[in-house]
């Protein structure tokens, strides 16, 4: 696969201290709220570029060596606050980026990343952060490839979820005390949250797909979109912008400042065990 | 967001939240101790709490100090969730409470010993956003030497992490506590000017600094109770 065309792009400041210049692989996130049928649209699009012939690296949320049974045990003494919540998901998230996603994207894998710093963003904000504070939070994040959208109303998703399984305490939002019950709850809380998928959508350039299609449907119009991206990116041809270009990120400040300031830090810093 | 100086609907008074800051060895926990036992002494109620304390990150921190696989951001973000926690839990409440709470470090050492990792200054400020002013910060100043000594005659070998050695500053261990302690205190020096601590002198004698601090914080007590007396 073809080197990156320009320089590793970071939402923020990225990380000043590391090594990102050469970052040869792909990255692919998939967002969508909870019960959307994210996850099975990733393992049939990992299976897909396997055939194929890539190599894929799949990464999910919550699922860091360091982070994973803190966030566990964390959700389950229900004592969280939306500070401490969204700062368990940086740490969580922070620790993949630099052990799996980063170096994934060094050795030239797709990485498909099964929810991103999107998700943070919806769960903090509904839950009152400062959309320009966990902004600035997840500012170390690299800015994906393409970034699919798994939109749905939520009255399909209601029915489509309340079928199959139990609803979780935190799917339903049940720490925010919006309902009586659980159903009322997980109506409140995810309406909430696909307004902020939906208006993140135009902020970031998302690449949205219907998801009250069926499985089929949705997984050949991701493949679609996946080809034609990696195509642009085998061809050795600059890569033509499939979605509008992601707005830079920084906040009360001008970005030669930060750039000047990780130039510096980038040639006197140390590294950092592997 | 919570923090932002809001006092809560409440009549009490607000207690006074006072911090000592500086690098490891300087004295600061000495002095707060010391601190805390005058003010219950002259019978005030105090809440103590220190850094890297709740239980909500602890297992997650020792594993990753003990396996050294921390990241200067991961780093980072854990202490952050650890101020979040405490200060939800163990500052704000207290002081709404009238309590004075002491504070053995607070987002300044973050900010000290972050920026050394090599993170970006303003991304760790903006980090901490969320926390509220304290009504004193004392600074406790000791040359490298004297810290690199102190540390060095209590402990049978400097942490990885307190030495910066996940940075590879050097392969000695002690040398790299050296280097990283200095690049701290570079970043103490500059916040002390820019932030208005209280500079204390490390190297005094320990009754003649906390002589000192006692006189800041009973002014601090004088000066609160008037402007109460004002209102």
């Amino acid at each position: 696969m073809s080197p990156r065309a320009g320089p590793t792009r970071f939402f923020g400041h990225g990380l000043p201290y590391a090594e990102t210049a050469n970052l040869q692989g792909t990255l692919i996130s998939i967002e969508g709220t909870d019960g959307v049928g994210r996850s099975t649209q990733v393992s049939l699009l990992k299976e897909w570029l396997e055939v194929q012939g890539h190599g894929v690296i799949e990464t999910g949320w919550t699922r860091s060596e360091l982070m994973s049974e803190t966030i566990g045990a964390a959700k389950a003494g229900h004592n969280l606050n939306q500070l401490t919540f969204s700062l368990l998901y940086a740490t969580d998230f922070a620790d993949r980026l630099e052990k799996i996603i980063i170096p994934a994207m060094k050795s030239g894998f797709v990485v498909l990343a099964d929810r991103y710093i999107f998700t943070a963003f919806a769960r903090s904000v509904v839950r009152g952060a400062d959309p320009a504070w966990i902004r600035n939070v997840f500012g170390f994040a690299l800015v994906p490839d393409l970034t699919l959208y798994l939109r749905v109303k939520v009255d399909t998703l209601i029915p489509r979820l309340m079928r199959n399984r139990e609803i979780d305490y935190w799917e339903a939002g049940m720490d925010m005390h919006l309902g009586t019950d659980l159903f009322d709850s997980f109506r409140m809380y995810q309406t909430r949250l696909i307004r902020q998928y939906n208006s993140m959508s135009r902020e970031f350039g998302f690449v949205a797909v219907d998801a009250s299609r069926s499985i089929d449907e949705i997984q050949t119009r991701i493949r679609r979109r996946v080809q034609s991206l990696l195509k642009a990116r085998e061809g050795g041809t600059p890569q033509q912008p499939l979605q509008p270009p992601h707005p830079p990120l920084i906040f009360h400040g001008e970005r030669k400042e930060h750039d000047r300031q990780s130039g510096t830090q980038q040639a006197t810093g140390g590294s950092h065990p592997t | 967001m919570p923090g932002r100086g809001q006092s809560g609907h409440t009549t009490l008074q607000r207690g006074k939240l006072i911090v000592v800051e500086g690098i490891d060895g300087s004295g600061k926990s000495t002095q707060i101790k010391l601190l805390h036992k005058w003010l219950e002494a002259k019978g005030r109620q105090v809440f103590f709490t220190e850094w890297n304390s709740s239980t909500l990150v602890r297992q997650a921190t020792r594993r990753g100090k003990k396996k050294a696989l921390l990241t200067p951001t991961t780093f980072s973000l854990l202490h952050a969730t650890d101020f979040a926690d405490r200060l939800t839990y163990n500052i704000i409440p207290y002081l709404k409470a009238g309590t004075t709470v002491l504070a053995d470090r607070y987002v300044y050492t973050a900010f000290a010993r972050d920026i050394a990792r090599g993170v970006d200054t303003r991304w760790v400020q903006e980090l901490y956003s969320f926390a509220m002013k304290p009504d004193v910060v004392f600074y406790f100043k000791v040359p490298l030497t004297v810290a690199v000594q102190r540390i060095l005659s209590a402990r049978e070998k400097v942490k990885y992490y307190e030495a910066g050695m996940d940075l590879g500053l050097s392969k000695d261990p002690v040398e790299s506590f050296s280097i990283f302690q200095g690049r701290v205190l570079e970043q103490y020096d500059r916040m002390a000017a820019e932030r208005g601590f209280e500079v204390m002198d490390g190297t005094e004698p320990i009754d003649s600094q906390q002589q000192k601090v006692r006189a800041i914080v009973e002014r601090l007590f004088t000066r609160g109770a008037s402007a109460e007396r004002r209102r």
